[in-house]
C-alpha cells in the first residue's frame, strides 16, 4: 500500500518539477525554434506515455496486491491488444519522427545567402576568418601555419588575399543574416557551441564540417567547447556578438585581411633585421 | 526451430485433448518427452580447495566469482563518482582535486561501469550462474574454457587498476577514448594510462569471447529433454542475445583498439590525421578519427543493449514470479528480444549526429533509432499487462522490478528525443545526454541486478537475505537515483555542456548551483545506501533465516535442484525433463498457484492451460 502511494507521489512530483522548474531553455536567439518545438511536442507525447504506463501500474500494484487465496488471471496473450498496442506506439512514434527529420533537411541544406565564417579551434582556444570582398575564402594547409599565417593559407591562392582575419575569440555576426560555420581544427575534436543559437557541430582535424543558423537577437553571447578536448576544455570559452547591420559594417571594416597581415609581418621582420644590422 | 515448432504444436493439441476429455481416459502419450540425442556430459569434480574455489570449473562458482570481482570494480566506480560530484556540488571541498584528476576519474567511471561492472555482472554473474540451472544442463559446455574466461576477466582488472599507479595515472580521455585527444599530450594520463587501458580491454573481450562461446553453445545445445527455446525463461533469452550481440560487437572495439595501440607505439595514422601541436607538425598524417567513432560505436550501441537485454529477461521473470501470473506475450517478449538485439546493430551513428560525419547519415540513423522505439515500448507495455490482474506480492523484489519500471520508461522516452536527430542537436554533449543514460542503462539495469540478488540469493546461499533492510535499501535508491537524474535533465536545457570541470561565472551554470549541490548530496546518500545491502548479505550469511526450497514458489529449473543450495552437476542423478513453459502460474484447475517445469500433463490434468 504504501508503495503504491510513494510511487505516485514520485509522478506526481516529477509533473510538478516540470511544471514549476526554474530551470529550462536559454532564450532562443536564432532561426532553430523548431528544434524547441519538435522537444515540447515530444514531452507532450513522450510524457503522457510516462505518466500513463506508470499510473497503470500504480493502479495494479493497488488494485491487485497479493491474497491468500486469490489467483491471477491466466491469459498468456492477446493477439488482438498487442495489435493495437504496436500500430499506436509505430504511429506515435513516426509522428513523432517527421518533424525531426523535417528540421534535420533544413539543417543540412545551408541557403544560398548565408555568410561562411570560417572557426579555427586548438587547445585551447578559438579563432576566426571570413571571405573578403571576393566572397570566397583562400584553400588553407595545417602545414601552412606560422605566427604571419594563423589559418594556413596557401599563399598562392588569389582568393585567400583579401580574407578577413579576425585576430579575437570573439566574433562578430550581423543580426538576421544567416551564418554558414565551418569548422576546422587543427589539433584535437572541438566543438563551437553556443547554446542561445541551439545548432552545434564537431571540428574534427582533418576535414572541414559545417553547419548553420540564423542569429536573430542582438546580444553577446558566450561560445562553449561541446566536445571534451582535453584537459582544458571547460576553459575553452569564445565570444559572439551579434549585431545591427550599420554596427557590423563598421566592425568588419576595422578588420585586417591576410595580406595587410602579412604585409606587417613582412614589415615586422624587415625592421627586425634592420635593428639586428644597426 | 522448426522441428521445435512442430513439437509445440503437438503438445497443444494434446493439452486441448485433456480439457475435453477431463472426465475421460488419458492419452498415454500425453507425457511422452523426445529422448536426449546425446549422452551426459562428463564434469571434471575438484581434487583439492584450489580447484574447487580458485582455479574451478564449476560454472556457479565462476559466476559468483564474476559476481564479486565485477562489485569490486562497481564500488571503484562508486567511489570515483563521489569525487566527481564532490568537485561540482562543492568544489570548495575537492581542493585536492587538479583537472587532470577530474577527468581521469570521470573516464575510469564510465569505463568500469559500463564494461566491467555491467557487462561483467550480467553476463559473467548471472550467466555462468544461470544459463546451466534454468536450461537443465550440468555446467557449461566447456567448463575448462569458462574457468580460463574469468581469469582472463580478472587480469584485465588488474591491469586497469594497475593504471591508477602508474606515472601520469589512469587515461583521462572520456571513456569513449576519441582520438586524436586521447593519444597527445593535453589529455591526461596521455602515456602509459592509455596503454594498459587498451590493454585492458584487449583482454576482457578475449576473455569474453572464451565466455560467450558458452553461454551461445550451452544454451543451443546443452538444454535438457523438453526444454525447447520456446520454453525458456526470459532470462535466458535475454543473456543469449546480448552474447550473440557482444560476440559481434566486441571485435569491433578490439580492432580500434589495436589500431589505437599502434597509432601510439608505433606513430601509425589510423585514426591520425595532420597535427598541430605547440608550433610543431607531429609525424602524423591522412588518418580519420571519426573512423574510430564509428568503430567504437559500432560497439558501443549494441553494449547498450548487451546491458539491457539480459536485465530485461531477468526483470520479465522476478515481475511474471512475483506477480504470480504468466508473463503477458511471450512469444512479443522473445521477438521484441531477439528484434531490438538485431536492431541494435543498426543505429550505432546515432552517438555522432554532430561529429561531422556525413550529416545525410542522420535521416537514416535517426529512423532506425526510433523504430527501435516500438519493441522496446511493447516489452514495457508487457511487463504492466503481466501486473494487470496478476496477485502481486509487494517485496522488495518487486519493488526493485517496479523501480526498473519507472526508471527504464523515463530513459526510454528522453531516448527519444536523443534519437530523433534534430532535436539532438541542441541536447548533445549536455547533461541531458547524462541524465538520459544514467537513467536507462545505469539506474535501471541496477535496479533489476538488485532485484535480481534478492530474488536469487536464497538459492546461491541457502539464505533469505533481510527484507526490513531491503525495503530500506531499495526505497533510498530508487528516490535518491530519481532526484539525482530527473533533475539533471533539466541543466541540459540550459545548455550546460558534460565534462565541464567547473563553470567560471557562466550564466548556464550560476542559474543551476544550488541544484548541483542537491544532485551531489543525493548521489552521496544513495552511493551509501549501497553498504546496506553489503550489511544485508554478511548478517544473512551469519544470521540468516535458512530458505526452503523454492521459497518463491517459482516454475524454472533452478529452484528444482536436488539440494540448495545446488553442487557441482546440478541436478543429481538425473536430469529434469521439461514439460511446459516456466509461466504456467495461476493456471485455472490446478492444485497450487504454480506449476514447475518438470510436472508432466498427466499429474495436472483438470488444469485448462493454454500453452505448454
Amino acid at each position: 500500500m504504501h508503495a503504491g502511494i510513494i510511487f505516485l507521489l514520485v509522478i506526481i512530483g516529477s509533473i510538478l518539477f516540470h511544471i514549476f522548474t526554474p530551470w529550462y531553455w536559454t532564450d532562443i536567439a536564432s532561426n532553430w525554434k523548431g528544434m524547441d518545438d519538435t522537444i515540447t511536442l515530444t514531452f507532450w507525447v513522450g510524457g503522457g506515455v510516462f505518466v500513463a504506463v506508470c499510473l497503470f501500474m500504480i493502479y495494479c500494484v493497488f488494485r491487485y496486491q497479493h491474497k491468500e487465496g486469490r489467483r491471477a488471471e491466466y491469459k498468456p496473450e492477446d493477439k488482438k491488444l498487442e495489435k493495437i498496442l504496436t500500430w499506436a506506439t509505430t504511429l506515435g512514434v513516426a509522428a513523432l519522427l517527421a518533424p525531426g527529420l523535417i528540421i534535420w533537411n533544413q539543417y543540412v541544406n545551408v541557403p544560398k545567402n548565408a555568410i561562411e565564417v570560417d572557426v579555427m579551434a586548438w587547445q585551447w582556444g578559438w579563432q576566426y576568418r571570413l571571405p573578403g570582398k571576393d566572397g570566397k575564402l583562400g584553400t588553407t594547409q595545417v602545414r601552412n601555419i606560422a605566427d604571419n599565417n594563423p589559418f594556413g593559407i596557401n599563399p598562392d591562392d588569389p582568393f585567400g588575399k583579401d580574407d578577413i582575419m579576425v585576430e579575437s575569440d570573439v566574433i562578430n555576426l550581423e543580426n538576421n543574416r544567416p551564418v554558414k560555420i565551418l569548422l576546422r581544427s587543427v589539433d584535437v575534436l572541438h566543438n563551437w557551441y553556443v547554446p542561445q543559437f541551439r545548432a552545434k557541430m564537431d571540428a574534427v582535424p582533418g576535414t572541414v564540417t559545417f553547419y548553420w543558423f540564423e542569429p536573430n537577437k542582438v546580444g553577446e553571447y558566450e561560445v562553449l567547447c561541446a566536445e571534451y578536448c582535453g584537459v582544458g576544455h571547460y576553459a575553452m570559452r569564445g565570444g559572439v556578438e551579434v549585431q545591427d547591420k550599420a554596427d557590423y559594417e563598421a566592425w568588419l571594416g576595422e578588420q585586417e585581411t591576410f595580406e595587410q597581415l602579412s604585409a606587417r609581418y613582412e614589415k615586422l621582420n624587415v625592421d627586425g633585421n634592420k635593428l639586428a644590422k644597426k | 526451430m522448426s522441428d521445435e515448432y512442430d513439437n509445440n504444436k503437438s503438445y497443444q493439441a494434446q493439452s486441448s485433448e485433456v480439457m475435453d476429455g477431463s472426465t475421460g481416459s488419458v492419452n498415454p502419450d500425453i507425457d511422452y518427452v523426445r529422448p536426449s540425442e546425446i549422452g551426459e556430459q562428463e564434469l571434471y569434480h575438484p581434487h583439492s580447495f584450489i580447484e574447487k574455489w580458485v582455479f574451478c570449473q564449476d560454472a556457479k562458482v565462476i559466476g559468483v566469482q564474476y559476481f564479486l570481482t565485477a562489485v569490486f570494480t562497481g564500488v571503484v566506480g562508486l567511489i570515483l563518482s563521489w569525487l566527481m560530484r564532490l568537485q561540482l556540488g562543492f568544489p570548495e571541498l575537492a581542493g585536492f582535486m587538479t583537472a587532470e584528476h577530474y577527468y581521469q576519474f570521470v573516464t575510469m567511471h564510465g569505463m568500469i561501469m559500463v564494461v566491467y561492472f555491467l557487462t561483467a555482472l550480467f553476463l559473467g554473474g548471472f550467466g555462468n550462474y544461470l544459463i546451466p540451472l534454468m536450461v537443465g544442463a550440468r555446467d557449461m559446455v566447456f567448463p575448462y574454457v569458462n574457468m580460463l574466461s574469468f581469469w582472463m576477466f580478472f587480469v584485465a582488472v588488474a591491469v586497469l587498476m594497475a593504471s591508477f599507479f602508474v606515472p601520469g595515472g589512469p587515461t583521462g580521455a572520456g571513456w569513449t577514448l576519441y582520438p586524436p585527444q586521447t593519444i597527445l599530450e593535453g589529455t591526461p594520463g596521455a602515456g602509459m594510462g592509455i596503454l594498459l587501458m587498451l590493454i585492458s580491454l584487449s583482454l576482457f573481450v578475449i576473455g569474453f569471447t572464451m565466455g560467450g562461446l558458452n553461454y551461445m553453445i550451452t544454451i543451443l545445445q546443452a538444454r535438457t529433454r523438453g526444454m525447447t527455446l520456446m520454453r525458456m525463461p526470459l532470462t535466458v533469452w535475454g543473456i543469449f542475445t546480448a552474447t550473440v550481440l557482444a560476440m559481434l560487437a566486441f571485435p569491433a572495439l578490439l580492432v580500434s583498439a589495436i589500431m589505437m595501440t599502434l597509432d601510439k607505439v608505433l606513430q601509425t595514422s589510423f585514426f591520425m590525421p595532420t597535427i598541430l601541436k605547440a608550433g610543431e607538425v607531429l609525424e602524423y598524417g591522412g588518418g580519420s578519427p571519426i573512423l574510430f567513432q564509428h568503430l567504437f560505436w559500432f560497439f558501443g550501441h549494441p553494449e547498450v543493449y548487451i546491458v539491457a537485454l539480459p536485465a530485461f529477461g531477468i526483470v520479465s521473470d522476478l515481475i511474471s514470479v512475483h506477480a504470480r501470473k504468466n508473463i503477458f506475450g511471450y512469444r512479443m517478449m522473445v521477438w521484441a528480444i531477439v528484434g531490438i538485439g538485431a536492431l541494435s546493430f543498426f543505429v550505432w551513428a546515432h552517438h555522432m549526429y554532430v561529429s561531422g560525419m556525413n550529416p545525410w547519415f542522420g535521416f537514416f540513423f535517426a529512423t532506425t533509432t526510433l523504430i527501435i522505439a516500438v519493441p522496446t515500448a511493447m516489452k514495457v507495455y508487457n511487463w504492466i499487462l503481466t501486473l494487470w490482474r496478476g496477485n502481486i506480492r509487494i517485496n522488495v523484489v518487486m519493488l526493485w522490478c517496479l523501480g526498473f519500471i519507472v526508471t527504464f520508461v523515463n530513459g526510454g522516452i528522453t531516448g527519444i528525443f536523443l534519437g530523433n536527430v534534430s532535436v539532438d542537436v541542441p541536447l548533445s554533449d549536455t547533461y541531458f545526454v547524462i541524465a538520459h543514460f544514467h537513467m536507462v542503462m545505469g539506474i535501471a539495469p541496477l535496479m533489476v541486478i538488485m532485484g535480481a540478488v534478492y530474488h536469487w540469493f536464497p538459492l546461491v546461499a541457502g539464505k533469505m537475505l533481510d527484507e526490513g533492510l531491503g525495503k530500506w535499501h531499495f526505497w533510498i535508491t530508487f528516490l535518491g537515483a530519481y532526484s539525482i537524474y530527473f533533475p539533471m535533465h533539466y541543466l541540459g536545457f540550459i545548455g550546460v555542456p558534460r565534462r565541464y570541470f567547473e563553470m567560471y561565472d557562466s550564466p548556464y551554470m550560476t542559474s543551476a548551483v544550488g541544484m548541483n549541490e542537491f544532485i551531489s548530496i543525493a548521489a552521496f546518500i544513495v552511493g551509501a545506501a549501497q553498504f546496506i545491502l553489503i550489511f544485508n548479505i554478511i548478517k544473512t550469511l551469519k544470521t540468516g533465516k535458512k530458505a526452503e526450497q523454492n521459497p518463491w514458489k517459482a516454475n524454472s529449473l533452478e529452484w528444482y535442484t536436488s539440494t540448495v543450495p545446488p553442487e557441482h552437476g546440478n541436478f543429481g542423478d538425473r536430469l529434469p525433463v521439461v514439460h511446459r513453459w516456466p509461466y504456467d502460474f495461476s493456471v485455472p484447475g490446478a492444485k497450487e498457484d504454480y506449476i514447475p517445469q518438470t510436472t508432466a500433463p498427466s499429474e495436472v490434468i483438470h488444469t485448462e492451460v493454454e500453452k505448454t
